[in-house]
Order: C-alpha cells, then structure tokens, then sequence
C-alpha cells in the first residue's frame, strides 16, 4: 500500500502545483486554438465575450478588489451617459458582479435583481448590430473610467459564434480609436514544416510579434 | 515501512524465569482514511482547476481613412483574397475578381495554407530590388530578424481576409492564425462585397454545403 499512497500524493502535489482554480465564468464559452503563445494580462483590462449563439457581454477586470472605484466611474458614467436613473444599490451591485449582457434599456432591472437570480438570470446580450452598437458606449465610458492607465482590451469568443458579433465587437472598438486588442485562445503548436515552425526552431522570438 | 524491530526477545540469549516478556506492539498505522483523504483531494483538485493558461493573439486593425488618399495601395499581382463562408469552406481568387468569376475558386482550411504559401513564392520570385526597399531590410535587421536579407521581398504580398456572416469566429481565428503560421506580413480583414457573398452563396448551393 505505501507505494500506492506516494504515487496518490505525487499526484496530489503535482494538480497542487501546477494548475490553477478556475475563475468563475458567466458564461461558457470554447476559445479557438492558435499558435500564438503571448500570455494573457488580465489586470486593468476590458473584457469582451461573446458566445456561441453570438451574444455579447462586457466586463471589466481591474488590478485590486480596491480599485472598485474604477467600476464605480464606470457605471456612474454610463448611469449619466444614458439617463438610467440607477440607484446607489443598483450601482454597487454592478461592481460586485460586473459582466453584463443586457441592453441599456433592461440594465436597471438587471442590476436590481438580488444576487442570485442576477447571476442565473438570462441575458439577452449587448446589441452589437451597425445600427444601434451599444457596446462603443461602454467601451467610451470605460476609457474615461480608466483614464491614465494602459488600457487591455480582452476579446474571448466561442468558437461556434458567427462573424457578425466579432465585426460588432470590432466596430465598437474602432468607433472608440482603439486598434488594438488581445484574442484569448487555447495555445498549440505550429503545424510541422511551416515558415513559422522553422524559425521557431532557429529559436526565433521575432516571429511571435509579425503581426504588425 | 519504517518500522522498528521490536522483536528483541528471539535473538538468541534466554531471559530467566522470573523475567516478563513486555507486550509487543505493533508500530503500523492504518493508513486507509490517509489514503481516502489524498484521493478526495486530487478528485477535488482535478474538478476544480484548469490545466492550460490560456494565451492572447494580439490583433490590430486599422482605423477608419476618410481620405481615400490615405487608403492603402494594393499591388493586383501580389494581392490574395480569401472568403470564408458556412461549413468550413474557404474561396479564394488571386489579384482582381474577374466579372464573369472565373478566377472564384474553392478550397478549404487543409488546402489553403498551400495556396498562401504558393502565392507567396511567387511573389517573391517577381521581386526586383528597388529603393523603398532598404528601410524595411535595415529595420529587420535592426529587430534582429535572421532572416532580414529577404524581410522585404514580399512587400507586395497582401491577403484579404472576407469572412461572411455565416462565418464561424473559430475561422476567422484559423485564418488569421495561418497568417502568422505563413509570415504573411501584410494582411487586412475586410467585409464581403455582394458580388462575391453572391459567388460564395452560389458555390454554396451546387456544392451542397450545410
């Protein structure tokens, strides 16, 4: 038996190590693999998800539980972009639990919802579409809220999800002058024989970066 | 098992008669609840986390040009244009669509990355040196590109990325990917125009995609 319990320890020390909790998600979503390999900053980030059926939410990250004021600017801004009429409480609770997916006209009834039933409750998605892009006002309220700080822009979509969320996505960001953004993915390796996989070889860090 | 030999008494020279045996006590720790313990901690462990961090693939795009002065100048010989459409499928045409679509053609995610690459080559080898050339090469250099000498020659190299709105997000992440896969310097994504959604929806039809 006294193997068999080294072995079950190793194995607990090595799940202990090397892998880390799981952040609670709103929403499931499968990233696309991709050969690139940067790593993700997570911190002072805007968050953009969309999933499978193409719905939208918006969440922010932000580098400690005590900069909440920034989440704070942030719905404040929005509260008085839009006319909301938001409550204190309703404002807190949107910096308790931040990721969104519903339009402005049902975000109150939203942020009014105990906690429970906000996190369980469905949402329909932030509307993306050319016509009425609601997204560019929380991205626009975003950047006043983090004014200062470089700002990361997170796009995490489902795999299954249709171009036009994407392009909405993108809109959004562009109306906002922003070009530049990260698309998390699973990483893999570059496929045998390519150009890439070569240089890779040669121990070549430049080609990480050739999107210019 | 570290255990230590308490049997002293069997070595060999006799206690007398009046001596007592001490009672032997085993030093052996059930080990079983340890054992149940260590297991509900992996099972717990293996549910709970995640293995794979996952990684960003940086993306810019470019900004809105109102001048159509500032808009960016494509070679027709070095340009490649790549459709995405439903069911996995990749259309392609090189240079300018000809009206009647005889240059349309049909691919898909195994095939393409040939095409890209065949196309590049011959990009490459319709390269003649040129002045505008020696910003590009000593920049490279400059980066610490090995392979700086020819950073320029597929300058003229441009892919065109149209996905359509039943294009998945996972194909145009792949495309994008076989952009950085093939060094392909100089990319754009662009919406589709109606004639070539046309063609696409087409082809779709005599070809039964789902």
């Amino acid at each position: 038996m006294t193997p068999f319990v080294d072995v079950a320890f190793l194995i607990l020390s090595f799940f202990m190590l090397a892998t880390k909790f799981k952040p609670p998600e709103a929403v499931q979503i499968t990233t696309p693999h991709s050969v690139s390999s940067d790593k993700l900053k997570e911190q002072d980030a805007v968050q953009i998800e969309f999933d499978s059926t193409g719905k939208v939410y918006f969440s922010m990250n932000t580098k400690k539980s005590s900069d909440a004021s920034l989440k704070k600017d942030l719905i404040e801004g929005i509260n008085k972009e839009r006319n909301l009429g938001l409550s204190n409480i309703e404002i807190q609770n949107f910096v308790n639990n931040t990721t969104v997916g519903v339009p402005f006209n049902s975000l109150k009834q939203l942020l009014s919802l105990p906690k429970e039933q906000r996190t369980s409750a469905r949402q329909p998605g932030i509307p993306v579409d050319t016509a009425n892009n609601e997204l560019t006002t929380w991205i626009q309220q975003a950047i006043l809220a983090f004014q200062g700080h470089q700002v990361n822009y997170l796009v995490k979509g489902d795999n299954n999800a249709k171009y036009p969320s994407f392009k909405g996505v993108i809109e959004a960001l562009r109306k906002n002058e922003q070009f530049k953004y990260q698309l998390i993915t699973d990483p893999e390796s570059a496929p045998a024989g390519t150009e890439l996989y070569m240089r890779r070889l040669m121990g070549d860090k430049y080609s990480s970066s050739s999107n210019q | 098992m570290a255990d230590i030999d308490v049997s002293g008494g069997d070595s060999g020279h006799k206690k007398g008669p009046g001596v007592k045996k001490a009672k032997k006590l085993s030093t052996r720790v059930d080990m079983t609840p340890m054992v149940d313990l260590g297991f509900l901690l992996i099972t717990f462990f293996i549910f709970t986390t995640t293995m794979s961090t996952p990684a960003t693939m940086p993306l810019t795009m470019p900004k809105d040009e109102k001048d159509p002065k500032d808009l960016t100048e494509v070679k027709e010989s070095g340009a490649l244009t790549i459709m995405l459409g439903k069911g996995n499928q990749v259309y392609y045409y090189e240079g300018q669509l000809k009206s009647d679509g005889s240059n349309f053609k049909t691919s898909n995610f195994s095939d393409i990355r040939k095409v890209i690459i065949d196309k590049k080559k011959q990009v490459v080898s319709n390269w003649r040196p040129d002045a505008a050339c020696d910003d590009i090469v000593k920049k490279a250099q400059e980066n610490g590109d090995p392979d700086w000498k020819n950073a320029c020659k597929d300058k003229d190299f441009v892919v065109v990325i149209k996905p359509n709105s039943e294009a998945t997000y996972k194909n145009t992440i792949d495309m994008l990917d076989e952009m950085t896969i093939n060094r392909v310097k100089r990319f754009a994504m662009v919406d589709i125009t109606e004639d070539e959604n046309k063609l696409v929806k087409l082809t779709e039809q005599s070809n039964k995609v789902q």
